[in-house]
């Protein structure tokens, strides 16, 4: 029977479920598990139903060179998770500006926040990276994914993993370790599931056909194993109960905020560059049809950024409880990562050289392109923020905030759109896709969207800075706390609308993708076409 | 290392690979991204001999500047200490009373209370010191503990029924729902209403009257209007501090609500009690 052990696994682990809500320790817990059977009990009940029961030989093998389904479904979860995450981060950025919208207890910003940035960085991102990566280490090795099922073992359990932490943070379980908020028991089974995807990706490309690896796939690979090691150090951690949402850190003190900071900084180091990189390394030259602009600068900036990222992460301690030295080596390695990270942008941005008129003509290749160049300006930015005397300024104002939203919507975003783009006619066997005005719709409401977020929270981040730091001519603080918050209403509310606008443009998407999915395309004027043939160089 | 090609549009040769029909350009690395790293990789040499960088086996290195962030910040602090130190030791010296007569003086301590005030009091008595239901507003006329600047110097110092502090003002309002009956607190209730207001069952207000001059008045007065001696706020007024109307009144007489501040003098010590007092004397209510 198709799918035997599979249902009778999750029917058992329903079970298990059970028993977690049955002898909890917390009550918290006791919901988790409940959340948890239902989605349980409804896999199996949907692999019943969808199970066939001929004899195993006689069912069709999967006949076509790749294993694309996990790829499909990974796709339309990247699109839902991003609208979900965006949807999220326009409610508490209103929050913020309108404190009367926090709705207790589920629904205050303190929960809804994590909710915003797990969905964003780990459902988005996440689904994006897997799914991407699965495409292109097939394509580039010319093998079939490894481990069969392993691939939707992969990304069912990915997504019962976000399940879980998004149900979690709404029921207030949490280790208040930012990025890293789910509880023991979910860590453990994102590891479980994390190994798999190793597994799957690795096992492809040692099956390659090609006689060397390719460079998306260093970079893909980098993030898998980086990500696995940071998850696994930064979680250790003791549960109050094996039945309870409780855990105690395994570190304490500026320890634990070091080993924190590791994680979190790498995080964006590993999830949102390094495997991002990848996705670009791919979809940039494939999109653009030209050669990736240098292989050397492509070795040295892998190896340099991969050396260098991991100690940068003490530059989110300065002027704590963190020595000096080790808040000196954070700033000198972030400063030192200034050029590896920009290996990329030039490499990205260089592999369109002889095609550059394709921006104009193609909504896709803009995307792109914004991508990278926002790519290049947080690298920058990121860097210059470490140096100490900036940070003195910068940290814990809204400036950060804006610096990580050019960023993950600029950087992260726009590269994943491209991708989406490019990857949706192609899984679906479809001409093109059902609209490109309706790409460049997208384009521009993100990008105005990105743009109005980041100069606004530039100032208001600035301007907070400033208020804390002021002193009147006899050495009194001028402005109170409250004060400085009062100040911060007129750019949350701007902001607001920075944050509708992206969302505005992520429907747009997901209209266009469902019905490129459909089989439909828009009768509409064409894109203009580039005039002159192009002429070889001398 | 297959067959490698030139690029047609670059003229460049390719590294012979090809994955899905991507190739590579054999381009080399822009010198000025090269120079610009080996700058900073010098640069951040440089920067970790000068200040603390290397950890050894029980310390880190100290750097040749001799950075060290703490001293850094004490000395920024000695530094504003000793620019503030003539003015603070002659608060110090000086009782309230002298210092709101000293111009000079009372200046740099309205400058140090209002900091102070944004520190320490503005969670409960709001950023321009308006108050919030149940903490007084400290720019009118109406004290509950008094005026004066030596008064407020004394509430601030010790605080309001807070019990650290065995000077702090402790009197309280007893709960009236276990010594009048219920038809009495609604009368009593409808006439201090009637004092500044209207009273929603005015028939009562005669009958509250002589209620209140019989429970009531000790305290706060024949007249209502409150005895700073004792906390006993003016009912007369239309200023209150937990709520105003005649339902509100009832339920305070029932069972008061009693509201505690901390003595100040022990966390911030004199001086700084003696400039908070003095600023919010300055806020316009100050007798």
């Amino acid at each position: 029977m198709k799918y035997g052990n599979e249902i009778v696994l999750l029917a058992l682990a329903a079970f298990a479920a059970l028993l977690g809500a049955a002898f909890a320790q917390d009550s918290q817990f006791g919901a988790h598990m409940w959340v948890l059977f239902f989605a349980l009990a409804g896999g199996a009940t949907v692999l019943l139903r969808t199970g066939n029961y001929a004899p195993a030989a006689a069912a069709p093998a999967d006949s076509s060179p790749y294993m694309d389904g996990p790829i499909r479904y990974g796709v339309i979860a990247t699109v839902f998770w991003g609208v979900t995450g965006f949807l999220v981060g326009v409610v508490v950025a209103a929050q913020l500006a309108f404190p009367d919208l926090n709705i207790e207890p589920w629904l205050n910003f303190g929960r809804l926040r994590p909710l915003h940035t797990s969905a964003v960085v780990f459902a988005f991102g996440g689904n994006a990276l897997i799914a991407t990566s699965f495409y292109v280490v097939q394509r580039t090795s010319r093998a079939r994914l490894f481990g069969g099922n392993l691939a939707w073992y992969v990304f069912w359990g990915y997504q019962l993993f976000i399940v879980m932490a998004a149900t979690g943070y709404l029921l207030g379980i949490t280790q208040s370790r930012e990025y890293a908020e789910p509880e023991w028991y979910v860590d453990i089974f994102l590891t479980i599931v994390w190994v798999a995807y190793l597994a799957v990706f690795l096992g492809t490309i040692l099956n390659r056909k090609e006689p060397h690896i390719y460079v998306a796939n260093w970079f893909y690979l980098a993030f898998i194993i980086t990500i696995a090691m940071l998850h696994v150090v930064n979680n250790l951690a003791v549960p109050a109960s094996f039945l309870g949402s409780k855990s105690y850190s395994l570190f304490s003190g500026v320890q634990d905020a070091l080993t924190q900071w590791w994680y979190g900084h790498n995080a964006v180091g590993f999830f949102l560059t390094a495997g991002f990189l990848g996705m670009m390394y791919y979809f940039v030259p494939k999109q653009v049809e030209r050669p990736v602009y240098s292989y050397r600068l492509s070795i040295i900036h892998f190896w340099s950024l991969i050396f260098l990222y991991i100690w940068a992460g003490p530059h989110h301690l300065h002027y704590t409880a963190l020595p000096d030295w080790a808040q000196t080596l954070g700033m000198v390695f972030s400063i030192m990562l200034w050029m590896p990270s920009w290996g990329g942008m030039i490499n990205g941005l260089m592999t369109l050289s002889g095609a550059w008129d394709k921006i104009r003509t193609d909504p896709i290749v803009r995307m792109m392109v914004l991508a990278i160049a926002f790519y290049g300006m947080s690298t920058f930015e990121g860097p210059m923020m470490s140096i100490k005397a900036v940070n003195s300024l910068s940290h814990y104002t809204e400036w950060t905030i804006g610096h990580v939203h050019s960023g993950a919507l600029g950087w992260n975003g726009m590269i994943t759109f491209g991708a989406i783009y490019f990857l949706v006619p192609r899984l679906w066997g479809r001409e093109r896709l059902y609209s490109l005005r309706l790409v460049t719709w997208h384009f521009w409401l993100a990008t105005l969207g990105i743009v109005v977020y980041a100069a606004v929270m530039w100032v208001a981040g600035i301007s907070q800075g400033l208020m804390w730091r002021e002193y009147d001519e006899q050495g009194f603080l001028v402005y109170s706390f409250a004060e400085s918050v009062a100040a911060m209403a007129p750019y949350y509310v701007v902001r607001t609308i920075g944050g509708l606008m992206y969302l505005a443009g992520a429907l747009v998407m997901a209209w266009n993708v469902y019905m490129t999915i459909r089989g439909h395309q828009r009768q509409e004027e064409p894109m203009p076409t580039s005039a002159p043939a192009l002429q070889p160089a001398q | 290392m297959g067959d490698k090609h030139i690029d047609e549009l670059s003229g460049v040769e390719t590294t012979g690979h090809e994955w899905d029909g991507i190739t590579e350009l054999n381009n080399p690395m822009p010198r000025w991204w090269l120079w610009t790293f080996y700058a900073t990789v010098v640069w951040a040499l440089a920067y970790t001999i000068a200040y603390p960088a290397w950890p050894m086996i029980s310390s880190a290195t100290t750097g040749v500047l001799g950075y060290s962030s703490r001293a850094d910040v004490k000395n920024e602090l000695a530094a504003a200490e000793q620019a503030k130190s003539a003015y603070v030791q002659a608060v110090k010296a000086k009782s309230v009373g002298e210092i709101l007569a000293d111009d000079k003086l009372r200046q740099f301590a309205t400058a140090a209370g209002s900091a102070a005030f944004k520190v320490n009091c503005i969670q409960c008595h709001a950023s321009g010191a308006q108050g919030s239901p149940g903490f007084p507003n400290l720019n009118d006329d109406e004290w509950l503990w008094g005026g004066s600047i030596d008064q407020i110097y004394k509430t601030i110092g010790h605080g309001v029924r807070f019990d650290g502090d065995e000077n702090t003002h402790a009197s309280e309002m007893p709960a009236f729902a276990d010594i009048l009956e219920p038809k009495q607190i609604t009368e009593v209730a409808a006439y201090v209403a009637s004092l500044s207001g209207t009273a929603d069952t005015p028939e009562l207000v005669p009958g509250g009257a002589k209620v209140f001059a019989d429970n009531c008045a000790a305290c706060h007065g024949d007249n209502a209007k409150g005895n700073k001696e004792l906390g006993a706020p003016d009912l007369s007024d239309a200023i209150a501090l937990y709520a105003s109307g005649q339902a509100a009144i009832a339920s305070q007489v029932r069972h008061p609500k009693h509201g505690v501040m901390p003595a100040w003098g022990a966390r911030l010590g004199d001086v700084n009690v003696k400039e908070l007092a003095i600023f919010v004397h300055s806020l316009g209510g100050g007798e």
